[in-house]
């Protein structure tokens, strides 16, 4: 299970870094999406992939009887979606009013902040 | 009382920033409470940094979560000092931004969004869980996004789309180095990490986790290879904003690679700790060659923070006490300074009409000749002419590198020294003695007499400390000796973290399930 995953998140990583090459920003932002998927379930993989029981203790007793799924990776992806959620809706944001300033979204063509110096 | 102490850098501006979002329509409230929220920020700082250096490093257990599970906050020497540093920042720049700052801006929420940015900074400095300094970075991350891009001007969106996408990769690549790091070692907990890596029988492993985290922090320090994002978004924001963004945000990436190359990768400092001193030595040259074929002041400073910030890696590659305390020395330094050029050359534009080109300047003696005198000491410091503070910098980072025979390094240092006067020597020229291009637009004196002394101010004050730390070096050397040694003598930190008993070794999961079956 372990190799699939890491298989997966290779994969993802691999596009990640094709759509991030791209001179569009709006690939560039496919790009990190996927980036941080590949993250999350990266996160999820070093945790410890075990099935069934839920990291419950049971009434009565004090320290838990039996193997269970590792929360803490769990509350980490939560984490790292949430903020790579927010992050995200901020740079699609800023990439509708640089469309909007600019009239374009390739970022060899955005040349503002750095205009092309005169020899 | 210190614990609530240790925990009031993040309580504060936090506090503050939630107060101005409430008083969200009223403008006038906002710059107050964003001014009192700054100055209760500092005495905070002041006050933790005194009670570390006297009664050791202060620790606090979040939710009372005993250590390696729960969150820890920890403030050690260089913890506490760089608090309150960036506290001092974070009230010069408030105080300048009040007399700075337009109403387009002032209503967008600069001040709100500020205090958040200060959270983040300080929460990144005194926290001790890994986990928790990625949020804090997120925190500042998010905050720096918002403030670089208000205002919306065009150049201001293009230099945000590059510095938003090149951050969410360097985020990307934290996390998973974070991730990977709990996977072999099963903690977050920063000096339960210390003594956990260690143990770890797969030890390249480790090296190649240490790499990421050289990538992650090094995009965010603008070390060379990472650095191109710099140079091209800082001249962009409002002029508080660039200061506060160039006084630092790079500087906490370099903190946290100080933090995390002295606690924890230790193991392999050949392979980690070269990597660093290339990356610094190539930094520092390509920077400072950067800032002198700029043609605009605010520029040219843009590359002089890439350069500089190779000077304070270069003394963590080295590694040795005088080495790192020469880094923080340096950090201190460098922060006040480039804090002060920033909010100087904002002084300068407005004199100049808007623009800090340097075909634009010129004949700055007559304009504003108490300006020229004030502009006389953060430009000495940063071409380190002795006594100010930058001379001190390099004497303890060249005497560094001499005694471990880092010869290289050191020629380098020298040579961006060099090249850094000579930049010093051209801005001089462009912007005091050259004749003034067209007459001058004079629209400092055009504002009202109270707003021009809040925006002097500020830079009064850095000067002040520049000349204080040049003048009287012994009490920041003493400092900066303390903080060296607690970083290369880790027990302590690990000790008040942890407590006198170790704690159990964590039980993967993995191998907790292959002893279950049967």
């Amino acid at each position: 299970m372990e190799v699939i995953m890491a298989l997966a998140v290779g994969g993802m990583v691999a596009g990640a870094v094709y759509l991030i090459l791209s001179r569009q920003y709006l690939r560039v932002m496919f790009g990190v999406i996927l980036l941080s998927n590949a993250v999350n379930v990266a996160i999820l993989t070093v945790g410890r992939l075990t099935t069934g029981n839920p990291p419950l203790i049971a009434q009565g007793t004090e320290v838990m009887d039996h193997a269970a799924a590792n929360p803490l990776p769990q509350a980490l992806v939560l984490t790292a979606i949430v903020i790579g959620f927010s992050l995200l809706a901020f740079a699609l944001v800023l990439g509708y009013r640089a469309y909007q300033e600019m009239g374009t979204l390739d970022t060899s063509a955005m040349r503002v902040a750095e205009p092309e110096e005169k020899p | 009382m210190n614990a609530w102490l240790t925990a009031a850098p993040i309580l504060i501006p936090m506090l503050t920033a939630a107060l101005c979002m409430v008083a969200w329509k009223h403008p006038v409230v906002q710059r107050g409470l964003s001014l009192l929220g700054s100055i209760a920020l500092v005495a905070a700082g002041g006050a933790l940094l005194s009670i570390v250096l006297n009664q050791g490093i202060q620790v606090v257990q979040m939710g009372a979560w005993a250590a390696p599970f729960g969150i820890t906050l920890v403030a050690d020497p260089l913890s506490a000092l760089m608090v309150l540093i960036a506290a001092v920042m974070g009230f010069c720049v408030a105080l300048h931004a009040l007399g700075d700052i337009d109403p387009v801006r002032e209503k967008g929420g600069h001040h709100a969004v500020f205090q958040i940015l200060m959270t983040g900074v300080c929460g990144a400095f005194v926290t001790g869980d890994l986990f928790n300094l990625y949020v804090w970075f997120e925190v500042m991350l998010i905050s720096s996004f918002v403030l670089l891009s208000l205002g919306g001007l065009r150049e201001q969106i293009d230099a945000a789309i590059k510095y938003v996408a090149i951050n969410m990769v360097a985020t990307a690549c934290l996390l998973l180095a974070v991730a990977l790091l709990y996977g072999v070692t099963g903690t977050l907990n920063m000096a339960d990490l210390s003594i956990r890596v260690p143990e770890v029988p797969n030890q390249p492993v480790i090296s190649a986790i240490a790499v990421l985290f050289i990538i992650a922090f090094g995009m965010k320090a603008a070390l060379f290879p990472f650095f191109f994002w710099l140079p091209a978004t800082y001249h962009t924001p409002s002029v508080a904003v660039q200061a506060i963004f160039a006084g630092l945000l790079t500087k906490v990436g370099v903190y946290a690679l100080m933090r995390v190359f002295t606690l924890i990768f230790t193991g392999d400092s050949g392979w980690t700790h070269g990597i660093l001193m290339v990356m610094a030595g190539i930094t520092m040259i390509v920077g400072v060659l950067g800032s002198l074929a700029a043609r605009d002041l605010n520029r040219a400073w843009s590359w002089q923070v890439v350069a500089h910030i190779g000077s304070m890696v270069m003394g963590l590659a080295i590694a040795t006490p005088l080495a790192l305390a020469a880094a923080a020395f340096y950090m201190v330094h460098d922060i006040i300074v480039k804090t002060n050029l920033f909010l100087g050359a904002g002084l300068v534009r407005r004199l100049a009409g808007g623009s800090t080109d340097y075909a634009r300047l010129g004949g700055l003696f007559k304009t504003a000749p108490w300006l020229c005198l004030l502009l006389f000491v953060p430009l000495g410091s940063l071409a380190g002419f002795p006594p100010l503070s930058g001379f001190w910098g390099k004497l303890l980072l060249v005497r560094a590198g001499l005694e471990t025979e880092h010869y290289v390094m050191v020629g380098l240092l020298l040579v961006t020294g060099l090249l850094t006067i000579w930049l010093v020597g051209r801005v001089w020229a462009e912007m005091v003695w050259k004749a003034p291009a067209e007459p001058p637009a004079m629209a400092i004196s055009t504002l009202s007499f109270g707003r021009t002394y809040l925006l002097i101010l500020p830079l009064l004050l850095l000067s002040l400390i520049t000349v204080s730390i040049g003048l009287q070096p012994e009490r920041l050397l003493n400092l900066a000796g303390q903080v060296g040694h607690s970083l290369t003598d880790t027990s302590a930190y690990v000790q008040a973290v942890l407590g006198t008993t170790p704690s159990p070794q964590p039980t993967l999961l993995g191998a907790l399930e292959t002893e279950a079956m049967p």
